[in-house]
């Protein structure tokens, strides 16, 4: 019997390639596939995925124990954090600016700004920073942090269809990358690409965020939409070709398997194995859907999906 | 690959002689694609056509069937490459594997904890699917004795593994009927692991790592000689080979119905991960690339949850979310002093909710409204869930004659509705529940 030829694809698009740090910090490339996640034989992955740790500007009282655990003391220092992130093994730290959410202290552009300025100094990688995801103080802290990381070419979220003018003229001005959000939707993801261009941001400035479900609470919708949107950049359209951009940390560990300790069923299993799994999960799965990085929450999990992923590279 | 009314039509006489029941050939074809009707109503089809139909009409992955009875496993048969073009349809089954080295009590604790592991999720039965049994002794005694004591602990299905023809006899010889899959043949020993899948009507596991030509060469003997249920290991064992290779087989498959790849893939997801994280992510990528059977080296709750939810998820339908019909639920035992809470119809919305009732220890009415399957706040983005049909649900289903008070209690990811939905329910008082349910408990203990 003659051997066997496995069909491949003929892509003609490219994902863009996004360059975050650089001048004087570290910087990492991502995106500039042309192949659906880790087939190499039928395309390129010049850059490997990467794995940012969330970093958060108070101290998370209200996250699972064990991370508190694991964590111990930094969580009240982001700059003492971030430096343990990066010994975890972090490529770049995502900063989470959750105090100036209203339902926490409400804190404004002056605390973003130190908590960024802190971030910034401590750790050479490059940084990313979420707002609370209140599109209004999103605005007010996002702007702040863009100044005072005027160069260094850091990631601002959430860049929403509403505040996507502000959000794009502070990257603009200060030469950083906007990470665009929308709903789980193939079209509102390419819409709100187009609409930041058309504000006269260049592809290579954009990350998307297609918005991330996690294990048992979405993650199929998610796994979906972004294989579509991959499948689409790769068949050549440009505005589903931005790098992708996950928070599988934030929804895994929000949820009751992370959560709760107390009163769930036997069959649930070992409260730590369980949440990190769930966490592993949801990383594997969104690597496989395109993700370009990821934000993750237990150093743990950071190992293993940094191991996953230099295999996924080398087969 | 299903064929069409038309594409059968071809392979029909064309005389409209109406003997199938059907007025003309054309509307027996259609009959026909639409799987209405069997082939051999028709007495004048040729030997030729009837052969060119059943092979285009074969699936381009066969479906194997595992073990007997309630709880037999069906993989394979598979339609597309991702799951938005329609569905995936026969989820992974996950087999928990021993060893014939392992003391007889453990294989009876581990066989008694796979076969009675069950965990609820939205309302449905999670459970693994199997045990298979290693011949890691390589003695066929203590293989025999090893596969007859799980035999008698558990109906799940079996895989026998073992690479000694004759051990795999003795071990058949005692549990064919349960229709185990015999894990494997490979080059060496084809031919008698052929004649016993045979002899005993059992599916088999074709093992060969050499590449895709070297495997669907080997598959070809099995099939030539006789064997039909098939099971592939291509014996891509890490998280790259894995993922190419699997892929690879389904494109194979899916996009050329390449018939000696056509079957289901069987995984090891132990055998190519560290530690026991490892293996789950592992195995989860496998849900979702392409695996039919994953055999996992451990039992661990707190893996296999994980692992069993992600099941469920990758392989319902994405057209379909799965839902609960609204209407009034009791939670407990509800009186008319009872509260009232609101949710949607997505089930995962639901069972999270009535989930936190129940453990909270009061009683309560859950009303459950019609947003065609999405969540809270999806339905409430969507403009599915709003004061309307809140106020509507509350009539369609009496549900002011089920309480003696008038609070409704919304979730707190709605809060907005408050105002309106005072409007559309003048006599009632809206109150705003958490946004989180695990927090209800402390709600309601409040009121
Ligand atoms: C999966 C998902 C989808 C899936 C649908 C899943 C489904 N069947 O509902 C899809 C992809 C189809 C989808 C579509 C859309 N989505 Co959507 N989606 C999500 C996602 C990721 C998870 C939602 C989910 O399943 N949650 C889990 C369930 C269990 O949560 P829940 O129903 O709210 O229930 C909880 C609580 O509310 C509470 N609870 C429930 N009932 C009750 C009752 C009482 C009394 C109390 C006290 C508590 C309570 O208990 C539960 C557990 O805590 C979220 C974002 C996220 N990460 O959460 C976005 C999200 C909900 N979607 C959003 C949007 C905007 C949309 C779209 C409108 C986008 C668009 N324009 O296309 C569409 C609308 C759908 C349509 N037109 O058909 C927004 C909503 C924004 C807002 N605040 O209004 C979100 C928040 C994303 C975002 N950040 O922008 N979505
Ligand atoms: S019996 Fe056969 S030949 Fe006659 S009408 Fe039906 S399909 Fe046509």
């Amino acid at each position: 019997m003659s051997a066997v030829e496995v069909p491949t694809e003929k892509w003609t698009g490219k994902i863009h390639e996004v360059k975050l740090g650089g001048n004087g910090r570290k910087s990492v490339v991502v995106g500039g596939e042309t192949t659906l996640p880790f087939l190499h034989f039928d395309g390129k992955m010049p850059n490997k995925p990467i794995i940012a740790i969330e970093v958060q500007d108070r101290n998370p009282t209200d996250w699972s124990p064990h991370l508190i655990s694991v964590w111990g003391d930094v969580l009240s220092d982001p700059g003492a954090w971030a430096k343990k992130a990066v010994e975890y093994g972090a490529d770049i730290i995502a900063l989470r600016l959750r105090s100036a959410h209203p339902e926490e202290a409400n804190t404004g552009a002056s605390e973003a700004k130190k908590s960024v300025d802190t971030v910034l100094s401590a750790v050479d990688v490059p940084v990313v920073v979420l707002g609370p995801g209140v599109a209004e103080k999103d605005n007010e802290v996002l702007v702040a942090a863009s100044e005072a990381a005027k160069g260094q070419r850091i990631a601002l979220g959430n860049c929403e269809e509403k505040n996507h003018r502000t959000i794009a003229a502070s990257c603009l001005a200060d030469g950083h990358i906007a990470i665009a959000k929308t709903p789980i939707d193939l079209n509102l993801a390419k819409q709100l690409n187009i609409l930041l261009c058309d504000v006269g941001l260049s592809p290579d400035s954009i990350l998307m965020d297609p918005t991330t479900g996690a294990l048992g609470y979405g993650i199929e919708y998610c796994y979906s939409v972004m294989e579509r949107l991959r499948l689409a950049a790769l068949g050549g359209d440009t505005m589903a070709a931005m790098p992708m951009f996950c928070t599988a940390g934030e929804e895994t560990w929000r949820q009751k398997e992370s959560k709760v300790t107390e009163g769930v069923p036997p069959t649930w299993g070992d409260h730590l194995e369980r949440s990190l799994t769930w966490e592993g999960i949801t990383a594997i799965m969104l690597l496989n859907a395109g993700a370009d990085i990821i934000v993750l929450r237990h150093p743990n999990t950071v190992t293993l999906a940094k191991a996953s992923i230099d295999k996924l590279m080398s087969a | 690959m299903a064929l069409t009314g038309i594409e059968i039509y071809k392979f029909l006489p064309k005389t409209n002689c109406k003997e199938c029941g059907f007025p003309t050939c054309l509307a027996f074809a259609m009959k026909l694609a639409a799987k209405g009707v069997e082939l051999s109503l028709c007495p004048y089809v040729s030997e030729e056509s009837k052969q060119a139909l059943e092979s285009a009409s074969r699936p381009p992955i066969r479906l194997v069937t595992i073990g007997t009875g309630d709880r037999k496993i069906g993989v394979g048969n598979e339609v597309v490459l991702y799951r938005h073009e329609k569905t995936f349809y026969n989820p992974p089954a996950f087999i928990i594997q021993i060893k014939d080295t392992d003391s007889a009590d453990d294989v009876a604790r581990i066989v008694d904890e796979v076969s009675s592991y069950s965990v609820e999720r939205v309302g449905l039965e999670l459970k693994l699917n199997g045990v298979a049994i290693e011949n890691a002794s390589n003695n066929g005694d203590n293989f025999v004795k090893c596969v007859e004591l799980v035999k008698s602990k558990t109906d799940l299905p079996l895989i026998l593994m073992s690479n000694n023809p004759s051990a795999m006899d003795q071990a058949l010889e005692k549990v064919s009927d349960a229709k185990p899959l015999i894990y494997a043949a490979n080059k060496e020993n084809v031919d008698q692991m052929v004649e016993l899948a045979k002899k005993y009507q059992c599916p088999l596991a074709v093992y060969e790592p050499a590449g895709l030509s070297e495997l669907a060469e080997l598959v070809t003997r099995v099939t030539d000689a006789g064997v039909e249920d098939v099971v592939l290991d291509p014996g891509a064992r890490e998280f790259g080979q894995s993922l190419s290779a699997l892929t690879q087989i389904r494109r194979l498959a899916i996009k050329k119905s390449f018939q000696p790849l056509g079957f289901p893939v069987i995984t090891f997801p132990g055998q190519g991960s560290g530690g026991i994280e490892e293996e789950a992510m592992l195995a989860g990528q496998q849900v979702a690339k392409y695996a039919g059977i994953i055999v996992l080296d451990r039992f661990t709750p707190g893996v296999v949850y994980p692992l069993a939810t992600l099941r469920l998820n990758i392989y319902t339908d994405p057209q379909k979310p799965i839902q609960m019909t609204p209407g009034i639920y009791e939670i407990g035992k509800p009186t008319k002093e009872s509260p009232l809470c609101v949710t949607t119809n997505f089930s995962l919305t639901y069972f999270s909710i009535a989930g936190e009732l129940e453990s909270s220890g009061f009683p309560a009415w859950l009303m459950v409204c019609d947003t065609e399957g999405l969540s809270v706040l999806t339905s409430w983005a969507a403009g599915k869930l709003d004061a309307d049909k809140i106020a509507k649900t509350v009539k369609e289903f009496n549900v002011a004659d089920k309480i003696s008070h008038r609070n409704i209690i919304i979730p707190g990811g709605v809060a907005v509705l408050r105002g309106e939905l005072e409007e559309e329910l003048p006599d009632w008082k809206v109150m705003v529940g958490p946004r989180d349910a695990v927090d209800v408990g402390g709600f309601l203990k409040k009121q």
